[in-house]
């Protein structure tokens, strides 16, 4: 039942984050303070990340091709396929979801604790309106996040390749153009830009509804973290089977 | 005025106010007093419309809250300034920023104008230099004085607060107290201040609502309180020797 609860509990904060909207001059602010906070500050980690982990799909796929029959292209093929398919889009989301996510929770929890939820409340603000709105529009920017990972990804691959001796810079080149679908490309984005909304969506709902003090705030970034990935995780299967199954 | 007939509320079938009526005078420093667990804090957040009521009507200068819409709900919070138990101040901006906010949301004012109506306020409240400082760069005093300047900035009508002295030194709770009263008299507010320091119900306390487990025991000044005779609030407002002492040297200067 607190299951059902929750997703009813859900939903209507959806629709109430909708109703009587900020005024346009503050909500600006909000929203690019946002963009600083959640995309820009991310942008490290996502870098950071996609350029190492394509250089390690990279490794593993070269040193677990033995059989002189595959092409060596296949490295770049593969590594290209596994970062915009699944690696960029669906993991880079589950690392935002303990980066950004926990973030959100935390800062929305804390205050609730400490009663400037109900100092919004009070003068008249509709406080999910003014608070999580302008993080769903923020993150509506996430896939450009997504994107500058895909690209450094196979970059990481490509300098893994090069400089660990793996292919040659040609075969991995050529792997990379071969069979390349710009569906693939649409198909990562739009999963991106759902979980971007489960990004900003779900954490704010753990922060905005939780009660207590601040052993609570941690505990609610703990959960955000734990049903943020969850949903992702569920809609990446949901997203994949509408989209490229058969 | 605030007019508050019969409130009843309950939490999981627990009655919490069992059929409140009271008037908040304006231009009057009310305050609501009690012991903890009386329903003090559920009383003001009723009164705010933070919580919804089973029975009874609250109106602010005859408009029942329950029955105005949502827009007018709105436009009436406006008119409302809450000064917080822990401040509430916002974190991430500073304190002009903070006591702007409300102008920012409510009004049409260029930000020359906002940043003059700030200046003034903050003057009022004795900090014209902190500006610029975080909150949490300022002392309790300091974030209750701000927290009274943005509930005062937007001119509102009704000001509320909770234990605006909680967790203050003696010294700094009664500039509080008289800054309250001030402001209360000077801009004509219906101040409504929830409290347990009895210092406050002494020196501002010109309407005094005691309550004890959800219902009103008693209503008066800090002029009758002394006088009066109704045990449950004697054993509350005198239960130190010292406030004892007063009493009795009131009433024997008084006899």
């Amino acid at each position: 039942m607190t299951y059902l609860h929750n997703i009813g509990a859900y939903f209507l904060m959806i629709f109430e984050m909708f109703r009587k909207p900020t005024k346009w001059s503050v909500m600006k602010k909000l929203i690019l303070k946002d963009i600083d906070d959640l995309i820009i500050g991310s942008l490290g980690i996502v870098a950071f990340i996609s350029f190492f982990v394509g250089g390690v799909i990279t490794i593993q796929t070269a040193l677990n091709i033995n059989n002189p029959l595959i092409p060596k292209y296949l490295v770049g093929f593969a590594t290209k396929q596994s970062i915009v398919l699944e690696f960029a889009p669906t993991f880079t989301s589950i690392i935002m979801a303990g980066k950004v996510g926990s973030f959100i929770t935390s800062s929305i929890g804390t205050m609730r604790v400490t009663e400037q939820i109900d100092a919004l409340e009070v003068m008249g603000i509709n406080s999910l309106n003014y608070l999580v709105l302008p993080k769903t529009i923020a993150l509506s920017l996430y896939p450009f996040a997504i994107a500058i990972g895909m690209f450094l990804g196979i970059l990481g691959g490509m300098a893994a390749c090069v400089f660990g001796g793996y292919t040659s810079l040609e075969d991995y080149v050529l792997g990379i153009q071969t069979d390349f679908q710009p569906f693939h490309i649409i198909y990562s984005f739009i999963k991106t830009f759902v979980f971007a909304f489960i990004l900003a969506t779900v954490p704010s709902f753990h922060g905005y509804y939780m009660k207590g003090g601040a052993l609570e705030v941690g505990k609610a970034s703990t959960t955000a973290f734990v049903w943020t990935s969850v949903v992702i995780i569920l809609l990446n299967y949901i997203l994949t089977d509408m989209m490229l199954g058969s | 005025m605030i007019e508050v007939k019969n409130l009843h509320k309950s939490f999981s079938g627990v009655e919490v106010l069992k059929g409140i009526s009271t008037s908040f005078e304006k231009g009057k420093t009310n305050l609501i007093i009690g012991q903890s667990g009386s329903g003090k804090t559920v009383f003001l957040k009723c009164l705010l419309g933070l919580f919804d009521y089973e029975e009874g009507s609250i109106s602010y200068d005859g408009k029942i809250f329950s029955q105005l819409t949502e827009d007018e709900k709105r436009n009436l919070r406006a008119e409302i300034g809450m000064v917080f138990q822990g401040s509430a101040l916002f974190d991430s901006m500073t304190i002009a920023e903070n006591v702007m906010f409300p102008l920012q949301m409510f009004t049409n004012q260029n930000k020359s104008e906002m940043e003059d109506r700030v200046s003034f306020v903050l003057k009022r409240v004795n900090l014209d230099d902190a500006h610029n400082k975080m909150p949490s760069e300022a002392s309790g005093g300091m974030q209750k004085r701000v927290a009274i300047a943005r509930a005062i900035v937007n001119n509102p009508k009704y000001l509320f607060c909770d234990e605006p002295n909680s967790g203050l030194d003696p010294k700094t709770a009664i500039v509080i107290d008289n800054l309250i009263q001030e402001i209360t008299d000077e801009y004509q507010i219906t101040t409504v201040i929830n409290s347990h320091d009895m210092n406050s119900v002494m020196e501002i306390g010109e309407k005094i609502v005691f309550l004890k487990n959800g219902l009103k025991a008693w209503e008066g000044s800090n002029q009758t309180i002394f006088k009066t005779d109704n045990e449950a609030v004697t054993d509350f407002v005198y239960s130190s020797n010292l406030f004892k002492k007063v009493r009795k040297m009131y009433l024997e200067e008084n006899k």
